[in-house]
């Protein structure tokens, strides 16, 4: 230890050097000392220091003492964003490389929110090397910022596809890992991965992929049947090769998909067991199959039980669980009786505290399915409980109270082995560890009490249960003595006054009242309550015995009713009445002072008070029975107090076939209480016996032939075999279901753990991106971002005029108020029937659907070119086999300053389904198309929708725009996977979109004053032309170039007019159109005289046309 | 995965790989308990056990211990197989690699794990992708590290 200080003394004292070299050799030592176990937090920063070297040797060491020491709480984290940043997008790919390596071992939220975008462009690296640890380092990110998953996601499938194995597999890997927590998403790319299945060589990918189906096939039955032939496949290949993994889990999956084979494996693992290894896993396997198939692994429960007996505690485990689903109603006992001699002889808590929930859980399951004697099963539990130092005694209680209260036949039995336990609970209480296996003292006390009139000596179990000793307890069970005491006594007076013992009566009283003070002074709340409340009511009852009144009627009315079990989930499925608002207050909580200043000293008074001073003794007999009364209002208000109104799940004894099951003369032969604690051997024994009688007892009936007076059941049963039916239970299982409230909702909602980390990951992939899910990008702080939310308001504003604008005006003035500009009819080359079709035509954003007919007639004609904004291009065919016809409307429409929107209408022509439809834009300097986040430049932005023949939808994408004084074109790539009958094939069409300047306008209604200011201010250029030839009345003209380069007429005089229009950027433009004899001549001023020159250019062009 | 522990049959660490984000103190509690368990096994034991809600796959390799600690889902065969594959690279790069390589050349021994598994996932099954993937890195290490020397030594000469 001296030598490590003194190593660290140096290595702060290198860290403190300038020269890196030197600091990274020091950074070097502290991941070694790290390792060793000491702390070395406090260089964190240096870590960074040497992260941020330039040379890889530094760098390499700075990342892995990052990785191996920075974990989420390290605050200096938040520094390396950064510097994470420039190294993922250095150009060497080791640097890239490692500083994804290191982020793999401390991404955190922060990080992965930051740096999701980076890492998806790395996605499509051209490396390998760096494009597979991408992805694989998206898992990560994934779990961390389960946000970044949809926007990724369509990447990630790409990446399935990829050339390189090395990256196939992490894509595989991580969708794999992804759809174990929720496999419903990824069904759809099952095709995929059985493709990948049935081509792929690589083991591991296989595994890989086999697991996925895992996940997958409980939810698509069809992709088992489907799987059954490669697996199959894959298990004798595996077998072969030897690769372990690929059998087991293969194994596994063939059986949750129910394929048939499974025997053969079942054979195949057993035949593995020889090796230890894979003993675990044989078991493992066993217990799926055993969810499946149960019966096919019963067989094997030798096996089994040998590795009970095995070294390692690990398999014993297993076996275990597989025991848990093995049992029968025959094989019962036998198993349990061989769990409890394991009990006797397993040494560690740990493995005797699991056997024993074991026995619990297996004894327990549904229901009590498989228990036949519950005689047995009470002694079983009682042995259980002379176990040392287990931690389990509450669930023992639990099982006791239980079992007690849903088997009626079974509580004599239970009450007396009950009083036998509470007579020895010295022996429990005293034992050094008494931490757990008291609690069943607490069962015993309160069967006893409940059931008080079974017991065969009251008075001597009273006496137990007030014994000094028992103020050694924990409270909580003292407060369930008292209780208990209580009951008894109320049996017993009872029982004594029957019988007319007025002394005895009053000497159990006596004890009463001479025991009972010892729990009055007990340290905990409840028993003291309890204990005095019951001291000052036996106190009365003694009175009135001296007076010669029979009060045992009124004391055991106290405890009146029957307890039924209240299904846990009962409480929850209790309607809220209407009207009932639970989140309202009752009263107005009390102000902080008020409730402090009075309550307590209330509190305090009252208690002093009473304690010391008598009840009221007159008012005695009336509130006796006043408490009464509201006890019975309490439960007949109380919805679990179902007794009084029978409910429809109570199936007490009116179920013929069970009672009617000939039970006691078995149970007549032997002595039913067993002195002192049984062994449940003896049961063993006796059910062996009794079953036996019950075969020769039937076979002597079989050969009379003669059907006796046995009902029910029982007729149907004279099998020649002795089936699981055919053992009759012991006793009269009175199985009461568990109660609901009568109108309980029948949901069975499974809470999903809110904490659960990877519910985050359980996202509907199927939905297109919402804005507000885009990853944030990292923006530079320009103007432009700070004003985009104000300048949202005009447009919404503008939006909303829109409308009403529409009813009164006519259709082409309608068409001026309209932001949508642009639209491009894209030619396609058709199936071969199919015509050519070209035409273009315009529709406004708003009308939309009115418009649609239009369009098949302008179609019809080939209505030439309307638009100067409007592009037309012979779209060169790529796709040879069949080119899916389909047409592309694109419309512009503006909304912010410096963005566009487009929409495209996408119609399909042809006959096959278009799917799988990516956009992909050349972006231009001055203009790029917004695209998903992380998205490289290069990569298509899908389509969000398929389109089937004859469909047309629209996509709208958002374009940003630099500068507006230029017409743009953009060039771009529509590749689609067209799919009919015969197949799928990919496709490709191309297309040009053309942005013009006047879709950069936007029409804007100007006043002539203002119109005339802007002129006089003269600082606008002046630019003009004229077009000759043209025939069109004025108005149409005009009607023109307000539909086409979206201006508004500001006045009109003769054939004269002036117009205004504003683009998105905000240049003022204005016109002065003039009509001569044959011509039109536009006179223009702009604030931009690039802008304007050129739009006149435009607005030649479509007054050319006219 | 979650993790991975080097430990010698003395107990003493050699290599941790967390993949999971935890902190100090429980990792050294986790790796203590851990490696308590497993050299408290038997040879003969199988090679998997269950701890707190985790399978722990070991296996021994000489005298040093290979320790992961996967999900309940996982499959451990596939475990084995990554450790088995760990040491073939191991042994690939530094020929017939024993402890004293790991201990002397811990940070290589990282370094082709993290090329061979990344973020808990096998990230190249391919042996001799990942090897070629170190050399290359090697090399680009080496040469920084030649032209960094040289570098000195040309200021030295003119310190002169």
């Amino acid at each position: 230890a001296k030598y490590i200080s003194q190593c660290i003394d140096e290595i702060k004292q290198e860290l403190k050097q300038d020269n890196i070299a030197v600091k990274a050799n020091a950074v070097c030592k502290l991941t070694y000392l790290q390792m060793l176990g000491y702390d070395i937090s406090w260089a964190a920063f240096n870590i960074i220091e040497v992260m941020s070297a330039s040379k890889f040797t530094f760098k390499r060491i700075g990342y892995l003492a990052a990785s191996q020491s920075f974990h989420e709480g390290t605050d200096v984290i938040m520094l390396t964003t950064n510097q994470i940043r420039k190294d993922l997008s250095s150009p060497s790919q080791y640097d890239t490389g490692v500083a994804l390596t290191g982020l793999s071992c401390f991404v955190t939220p922060d990080l992965a929110r930051d740096l999701a975008n980076d890492i998806m462009t790395l996605m499509s690296h051209t490396k390998p090397y760096i494009r597979k640890k991408a992805v694989l380092i998206m898992y990560k990110v994934f779990l961390k910022y389960p946000e970044s998953l949809r926007p990724a996601f369509p990447r990630l499938k790409e990446k399935l596809e990829d050339p390189d194995p090395g990256v196939q597999s992490a894509a595989v890997n991580v969708i794999c890992e992804l759809a174990r927590r929720n496999p419903k998403n990824y069904l759809s790319l099952a095709p995929l991965f059985f493709k990948l299945m049935t081509s792929s060589t690589n083991n591991w990918v296989l595994i890989k992929i086999i697991k996925l189906f895992g996940a997958l096939t409980p939810l698509e039955p069809r992709l088992g049947k489907k799987l059954i032939e490669p697996l199959t496949n894959l298990i004798h290949s595996v077998v072969l090769t030897t690769v372990l993994p690929g059998l087991s889990v293969a194994v596994l999956i063939s059986l949750s998909s129910g394929m048939p084979n499974h025997s053969a494996s079942i054979q195949v693992l057993t035949w593995l067991w020889r090796l230890s290894a894979v003993k675990y896993l044989g078991l493992l396997a066993m217990s799926k199959i055993l969810k499946t198939h149960p019966k096919s692994v019963q067989s094997h429960k030798d096996l089994i039980l040998q590795c009970l007996d095995d070294k390692d505690e690990s398999i014993r485990l297993r076996a275990l669980d597989l025991l848990y689903g093995m049992v029968s109603k025959k094989n019962l006992m036998e198993i349990v009786k061989k769990l409890m001699t394991h009990v006797d002889k397993a040494e560690g808590t740990t493995y005797r505290d699991e056997l024993l929930t074991k026995i619990i859980d297996i004894c327990s399951q549904s229901n009590y399915q498989y228990i036949t004697n519950f005689e047995w099963y009470i002694s079983i539990l009682v042995e259980l409980t002379r176990l040392e130092g287990t931690r389990h005694g509450h669930l023992i209680a639990a099982q006791m109270l239980d079992v007690a209260i849903r088997v009626k036949a079974i509580r004599k039995f239970a009450v007396s082995q009950m009083s036998a336990l509470l007579d020895s609970a010295h022996l429990l209480a005293s034992s050094t560890q008494r931490n757990g296996i008291c609690e069943v003292l607490y069962a015993a006390a309160w069967i006893c009490g409940e059931f008080s009139e079974h017991l065969q000596e009251p008075h001597h179990t009273l006496e137990a249960m007030l014994r000094p000793k028992v103020t050694t307890l924990p409270g909580h069970i003292q407060a369930v003595y008292v209780q208990n005491v209580v009951k008894l006594y109320a049996n017993i007076l009872q029982q004594k006054e029957q019988a007319g013992e007025a002394e005895g009566a009053q000497a159990v009283t006596q004890l009463m009242v001479d025991r009972l003070p010892q729990f009055v002074q007990s340290a905990d709340l409840e028993v003291q309550e309890r204990a005095s409340c019951i001291l000052q009511l036996v106190k009365h009852i003694q009175k009135l015995q001296a007076k010669d009144v029979p009060v045992a009627e009124e004391v055991s009315a106290l405890f009146a009713g029957e307890l039924n079990p209240v299904a846990p989930k009962a409480q929850k499925k209790v309607p809220v009445p209407e009207g009932l608002d639970l989140d309202a207050w009752i009263n107005e909580p009390l102000s902080d002072s008020e409730s402090e200043d009075e309550r307590p000293r209330a509190v305090f008074h009252e208690e002093e008070q009473r304690r010391p001073k008598h009840r009221p003794s007159e008012a005695d007999e009336e509130e006796l029975a006043r408490r009464r009364e509201a006890r019975k209002q309490e439960q007949a208000n109380n919805p679990f107090y179902i007794k009084s109104s029978p409910s429809p799940q109570k199936r007490y004894q009116d179920t013929p076939g069970v009672e009617h099951i000939p039970v006691v003369q078995i149970d007549l032969s032997v002595p039913l209480k067993v002195p002192g604690l049984p062994m449940s051997d003896q049961y063993v024994r006796l059910e062996e016996e009794r079953r036996h009688r019950q075969k020769l007892e039937k076979d002597k009936r079989r050969k009379k032939r003669k059907e006796k007076e046995k009902k029910g059941k029982r007729r149907h049963s004279s099998l020649p075999t002795e089936s699981d039916e055919d053992i009759a239970p012991a006793q009269q299982v009175d199985i009461v279901t568990e109660e609901m409230p009568e109108n309980a909702l029948p949901s069975d909602e499974d809470d999903k753990d809110p904490n659960d980390p990877y519910r985050a990951l359980d996202i509907d992939l199927d939905k297109p991106l919402a804005d507000s899910e885009k990853l944030p990008v990292q923006k530079h702080r320009n103007a432009e971002t700070s004003k985009s939310p104000e300048k949202d308001v005009p447009v919404v504003e503008k939006k909303s005029k829109k409308p009403k604008k529409k009813e009164k005006k006519h259709k082409e003035k309608e068409r001026d108020k309209e932001k949508k500009r642009e639209k491009e009819k894209k030619k396609s080359p058709k199936h071969k029937k199919k015509k050519h079709k070209k035409e273009k035509e315009e529709r406004t954003k708003g009308k939309k659907k009115s418009k649609k007919q239009p369009l098949g007639s302008e179609e019809a004609a080939g209505e030439p070119v309307q638009n100067g904004a409007a592009e037309e291009e012979p779209l060169p065919v790529r796709g040879t086999s069949a080119p899916p016809p389909r047409t592309c409307d694109i419309r512009g429409s503006l909304q912010e300053d410096s963005q566009v929107t487009v929409a495209i209408v996408l119609e399909n022509r042809s006959s096959s389904i278009l799917k799988g439809m990516e956009l992909s834009v050349l972006d231009s300097l001055n203009a790029r198309m917004a695209r998903p986040q992380g998205s490289s430049v290069h990569d298509g932005v899908p389509v969000p929708f398929q389109l089937p023949p004859g469909v047309s939808n629209e996509a709208q994408y958002v374009f940003t725009i630099q500068s507006i004084v230029m017409a743009q074109k953009l060039k771009g790539t529509l590749s689609f996977i067209a799919k009919n009958d015969e197949g799928a094939t990919h496709e490709k069409l191309d297309f040009r979109l053309h942005f013009s300047c006047s879709s950069y306008l936007t029409t804007t209604p100007c006043y002539s004053d203002a119109f005339a200011k802007l002129l006089e201010s003269g600082d606008l250029s002046m630019s003009s032309v004229k077009v000759d030839g043209i025939r069109m009345s004025f108005q149409n003209l005009l009607a023109k170039i307000c539909f086409h380069h979206h201006f508004s007429v500001v006045e009109r005089v003769d054939s004269c007019a002036s117009m205004y229009s504003r683009s998105i950027q905000g240049h003022h433009i204005c016109l002065l159109v003039k009509k001569g004899e044959n011509s039109v001549s536009v006179d223009g001023k702009c604030s931009d005289s690039t802008l304007l020159s050129n739009l006149l250019e435009e607005m030649k062009a479509t007054l050319a046309k006219c | 995965m979650q993790f991975m522990l080097l430990f010698s049959r003395q107990g003493k660490l050699r290599l941790q790989k967390w993949y999971v984000p935890l902190s100090d103190k429980e990792k050294k509690k986790i790796t203590r308990e851990l490696v308590q368990t497993v050299l408290a096994r038997k040879p003969k034991m199988c090679s998997f056990l269950e701890w707190r809600d985790l399978k722990i796959v070991y296996k021994r390799y000489a005298s040093l211990y290979f320790c992961c600690a996967i999900e309940d889902q996982d499959n451990e065969l596939i475990t084995l197989e990554i450790i088995h594959r760990y040491v073939e690279l191991l042994d690939k790069y530094f020929g017939s690699v024993c402890e004293l390589d790991i201990i002397f050349n811990f940070e290589k021994a990282y370094f082709i794990l993290d090329e061979f598994l990344l973020g808990g996932e096998v990230q190249e099954t391919s042996k001799k992708n990942v090897l070629k993937a170190i050399e290359q890195a090697d090399l680009l290490q080496e040469k920084t590290e030649t032209m960094y020397h040289s570098k000195i030594f040309i200021g030295f000469k003119k310190a002169y």
